[in-house]
């Protein structure tokens, strides 16, 4: 059968004149150059921010209203109101406390149960109706999640007899949660997918319950993935900016009562964007202060996150 | 002491201050009730008896919640946003409860009636037309005539220059650090570190994205004068816009943005349509013109018009400015990380076995790329950009930066026009202090342009699924 | 290269495929000794630290179908790879001695690796056709390499690799049609189509055979034994009955060193080490 084929070989193997090596040579560099530019870019990113937030907020520094004592240890924060000005960034750290706190309080236990549901008990077909609505979930926008809180989560608190104001931590804090739990939920179920099946299998072995292998093996086998998706989505509920503009208030203060309004550190960069921000006086230089904080707590929430996942992943390869 | 005062006014349960009003909130309360039930009883009771079931049971309840929270969401804002596509029409309703009053004077069977009667079903029918108005009318003092046609156009503007921009960034920097990973060990440290520092990048809040976008696009650190006085300003045409006696709107081009033209009696002007006039000055000793025709040209010398700025398609400026491009160029920044990552994904998930017949027949590297893997690889780095352009729909923070709130009552049609976007425009009027009185406010509207943007998210996902499914098929 | 075909030969006498008993080898003794094309010696390759290929020494015939045999791990893909550098993108791979074309220092660093592959197909384990059309898996290649190539020549070139590759028949009709809809052993003919369009000498196999069935595998075979009129094949088989039926000669590897080389006949009933007889009679491995 294969002994027929025995034809001539085509013209163009017997010439065998190829394309010129070196202009695929040049070629690969000019690209390699181009890519590589491309990837430089995301380095100046970097670069620029750090730079910029440094060099910003040293200006603010030499202004006759700051100092770097008032803005570390001050307790008050009033850029616009009373005649003394105070840039203390306690007040604001505490409003983003709070928000974050009570996100958490939302969003962990929520997010690491749905995690254990979708990753050991859901049957096939309900997982792939929960995933979906997850991702949904997530891909909201913030000014929506915003709205809610403000007309709907807020009157509900109101109707079940918790007293808050108009603008409160506690409605956006929740909001952030709702906002955070797909973040939780898809990372730790991804942790816990990733737990060999050996390993439940082994549990299994030694008669255990469906229970004591979710709880006692599996998540513990997670726990650092689940850690990570925890500073994960503790810097985003952190740097969560639209949420707490609509409905956590404008008012930085220090206070142990969630019920009242307060303002966020995004929050004040926001109020101060929607002012007239071209004049270039100690409120515009500010939200450089107050930026270079936040960059600098989520930077490193982050990396501990990707360090704490990125050490877990090794663990089964 | 303190705590305990103030927890005493925490839990306290005024039973006329529970309303009822909203659908929403009773939904909420309800579902709350019930959540909170089933977590006390199982938590508490059950679960020293049979723990298994019972944390089966917190599981499905948990896991429930989401899917409740996410209909509570939509129900809320498509309760209230409905109503945003068909404001009450106050005249059609005036006329009604005229025809009312009208009716009940007359007799049933009278030919007055009868017409009144018809023109009453009509009345009702026109009244419950829902009409597209609400996405093309501008933003508006009042809640009935305010629309999203602005916001609408200028989310799409920013959205699309964007994706130009985050395109060839985002899939050039994963091909890089996908498909030429060095064989050195510095080299490689180098593109370790470059991995990270994308990673981080993806964490970094979009807020101070918007800070940078502000700082670098927007104002370039004051050294280029400001956006009132730029340093370059090319293809912008300034004119001055004058109302004649007659009501006519006429422009006469200027030079310059400060630039007062001189009036002169003849002198050229245009109107609107683009046809030329000559001007008719009303000088101090003049008479007042009597016909149309004059009237129409006619200014008072001392007259004060208003300066316009028509950009040409190629118009530039720097600094940047509140403009179309600013905002595209911050836009970018953030999501730029997001593309990279779905993108390295995207071409990490093409068998290896392909790229390595591609080396065999002797491609190079970028020939591999090309050829092979970047093909097989689109419809995955697709849905990772459509996922990533739904994402920069929704942002708002950064764009907050660097536009603030503009009142806009036309979308752009330059890359140097002022702009708003949806998710801005939706933040305003969320801000707007609501009147009860009034049946129609601006929560209202917010939830329209809400439902919207949904929708518009919605579409974008749809697509990614769609192109996700081919991938695998294709892959597979 | 054509003088090869030229010259007179010993055919073989069985078709391999009819041919089952165990160590007989299809191919008679080469009564006269080929060229080398492949020649290394001192050759040395490692992964990282550690040292996957000890000195190794080898002639590879010309025209003649080669076997690397030896249990997993053994290093002879690694070999393989090395032959027309497939270990570049390998992190960390590095290797020393020689290793030569007649005409080619392989290991140089001049050496262009595109030209090399020019010279030396490759066929993997696994057939990975690309997501394309028949028609455009076998023009890929040509159109990387040739500087004129019209529509015309193209044609030709296709159906003769087609053809080469025994496949001509089956997929004439369909050759618009996507190359993933072929069964795994035309896929794996495909591949060695693929390979042979760009007009190479030396064709280098990595266990083509481990991931199919045994009727595709025998048309393998087959064509391996065509090929070898034209071809210098270098084939490695996990299966001994396979380089017993298919290969003139023949080198077994264990642990990055070969043990025993030379006429598959020999290697297979006359083993000169007692670890190649014990790999061949299945004590170990």
């Amino acid at each position: 059968m294969a002994t027929a084929q025995k034809t001539a070989k085509p013209a163009v193997l017997e010439r065998r004149e190829f394309r010129s090596l070196a202009a695929t040579r040049f070629r690969e560099w000019f690209i390699l150059a181009a890519l590589a530019g491309c990837t430089v870019f995301t380095v100046m990113i970097t670069v620029t921010i750090v730079c910029l937030l440094i060099g910003q907020t040293v200006e603010f520094f030499r202004m006759p209203e700051t100092s770097v004592t008032d803005f570390l240890f001050g307790l008050k924060w009033n850029p616009t109101l009373g005649n003394v000005k105070h840039f203390g960034i306690w007040p604001l750290i505490c409003g983003t406390m709070w928000v974050t706190v009570i996100a958490m309080c939302v969003a962990l236990p929520l997010g690491l149960i749905t995690a254990i549901y979708l990753s050991e008990y859901a049957p096939r077909g309900l997982r792939n109706v929960l995933k979906p609505i997850l991702e949904l979930l997530a891909g909201i926008p913030t000014v929506v999640y915003g709205f809610f809180a403000l007309v709907v989560i807020t009157p509900a608190l109101q109707a079940v007899g918790i007293q808050v104001d108009f603008y409160n931590a506690i409605s956006a804090g929740i909001a952030v949660g709702i906002l955070c739990l797909p973040t939780v939920a898809s990372l730790s179920e991804d942790a816990l997918r990733a737990v060999p099946r050996r390993l439940r299998e082994a549990a299994y072995g030694l008669g255990s319950t469906k229970f004591d292998v979710s709880l006692k093996v599996v998540v513990p086998a997670a726990l650092s993935g689940i850690i990570s998706a925890f500073l994960l989505a503790l810097a985003r509920a952190i740097g969560e900016t639209m949420i707490v503009a609509m409905a956590a208030g404008a008012l930085a203060k220090l206070t142990i009562d969630p019920r009242q309004q307060i303002q966020t550190m995004t929050g004040h960069m926001a109020s101060t964007a929607t002012g007239d921000i071209s004049n270039f006086d100690v409120r515009y230089y500010s939200i450089y202060a107050v930026a270079l904080v936040l960059f600098f707590i989520t930077l490193s929430l982050t990396v501990l996150g990707n360090f704490v996942r990125k050490r877990f992943q090794e663990a089964y390869d | 002491m303190a705590v305990n005062l103030l927890l005493g006014s925490w839990v306290s349960l005024p039973i006329d201050g529970l309303s009822f009003e909203r659908l929403d909130s009773l939904l909420y309360t309800f579902f709350g009730f019930v959540a909170l039930g089933l977590f006390v009883g199982l938590v508490f009771g059950a679960w020293s008896v049979f723990p298994n079931t019972s944390f089966w049971l917190l599981c499905v309840v948990t896991s429930a919640s989401s899917v409740v929270i996410l209909l509570i969401l939509l129900l809320s804002i498509f309760y209230r946003g409905i109503p945003a596509f068909n404001p009450p029409k106050d005249d059609i309703v005036a006329e009604l409860s005229e025809i009312d009053t009208k009716l009940s004077a007359l007799a049933a069977d009278s030919s007055e009636a009868q017409e009144l009667t018809a023109r009453q079903t009509e009345l009702q029918e026109l009244e419950q037309v829902i009409d597209t108005s609400f996405l093309n009318k501008a933003p508006a003092p009042g809640a009935r005539e305010a629309g999203i046609g602005p916001a609408l156009l200028g989310s799409i503007w920013v959205c699309v220059g964007c994706a130009v921009f985050f395109l060839p960034l985002g899939v050039g920097t994963a091909i890089f650090l996908e498909e030429f990973k060095p064989r050195n060990k510095i080299l490689r440290w180098f593109t370790d570190m470059l991995q990270l520092n994308i990673n981080n990048l993806a964490g970094v809040p979009s807020i101070v994205y918007g800070i940078l976008g502000m700082t670098v696009f927007a104002t370039m650190f004051g050294l280029f004068g400001t956006s009132k006085d730029p340093f370059i300003e090319l293809g912008t045409e300034f004119k001055r816009q004058y109302v004649t006696e007659g009501m006519q709107v006429v422009f006469i081009p200027t030079d310059s943005r400060d630039e007062e033209p001189e009036l002169s009696d003849g002198m050229t002007a245009f109107k609107s349509d683009g046809s030329e006039v000559k001007l008719n000055i009303i000088g101090d000793d003049d008479d007042f013109p009597e016909d149309d025709a004059t009237l129409n040209v006619s200014l008072f010398g001392d007259a004060e018009g208003g300066v316009v700025a028509d950009n040409a398609w190629y118009s530039f400026r720097l600094p940047l400015g509140r403009s179309v491009l600013a905002a595209s160029l911050t836009l970018m920044l953030v999501i730029l990380p997001v593309v990279i990552i779905s993108t390295q994904e995207a071409l990490r998930a093409v068998p290896m076995s392909l790229r390595q017949g591609a080396q065999g027949l002797g491609c190079t590297p970028w020939q591999t790329v090309r050829n092979v893997t970047l093909p097989a690889a689109i419809p995955g780095i697709m849905t990772g950009c459509i996922l990533s352009m739904s994402r920069a729909i929704g942002e708002a923070a950064p764009i907050l930066m660097i536009s603030g709130i503009v009142a806009i009552s036309m979308g752009p049609q330059h890359l140097m026009d002022d702009f708003s976007i949806l998710p801005l425009q939706i933040f305003y009027w969320a801000a707007l202090p609501v009147n009860d009185a009034d049946p129609h406010n601006f929560q209202h509207v917010a939830a329209g342009a809400i439902i919207v943007l949904l929708l518009v998210l919605f579409a974008f996902n749809s697509v990614a699924i769609l192109l996700r499914q081919l991938a695998q098929k294709q892959l597979s | 290269m054509n003088k090869q075909i030229a010259q007179p030969k010993p055919q073989p006498t069985i078709k391999p495929k009819m041919q089952s008993q165990f160590l007989q080898s299809a191919v008679q003794e080469d009564s006269e000794p080929q060229p080398s094309v492949i020649s290394m010696e001192d050759f040395c390759a490692w992964y990282g630290d550690f040292q996957a290929l000890h000195n190794l020494k080898l002639e590879i015939p010309e025209n003649r179908v080669t076997a690397f045999i030896g249990p997993s791990g053994c290093g002879k893909s690694t070999l393989l790879k090395w032959i027309n550098r497939m270990n570049d993108i390998v992190p960390g791979a590095r290797a020393s001695g020689k290793l030569k074309l007649p005409d080619i220092d392989i290991l140089s660093r001049s050496t262009d690796v595109v030209a090399l592959r020019r010279r030396i197909g490759i066929v993997f384990q696994k057939p990975n056709p690309f997501p394309k059309s028949i028609f455009d898996n076998i023009a890929f290649g040509p159109r990387l390499h040739f500087s004129k190539l019209p529509k015309s020549d193209l044609d030709d070139l296709v159906e003769w690799a087609l053809k080469k590759a025994a496949l001509w028949n089956e997929v004439k009709d369909r050759l618009g049609k996507s190359a993933l809809g072929l069964s795994g052993g035309q896929q794996q003919r495909l591949c060695i189509a693929r390979a042979i369009a760009v007009g190479p000498d030396i064709l280098l196999m990595d266990e083509p055979c481990s991931a199919l069935d045994p009727a595709s595998t025998s048309r393998i075979e087959d064509l391996i034994f065509e090929l070898r009129e034209q071809y210098s094949i270098v084939i490695v088989t996990h299966n001994m009955q396979q380089a017993a039926r298919c290969s003139d000669r023949t080198a077994f590897f264990y642990e990055g060193r070969i043990v025993e080389e030379g006429a598959t006949q020999d290697v297979f009933t006359r083993p000169k080490e007692q670890q190649t007889e014990d790999y061949v009679t299945g004590k170990f491995g």
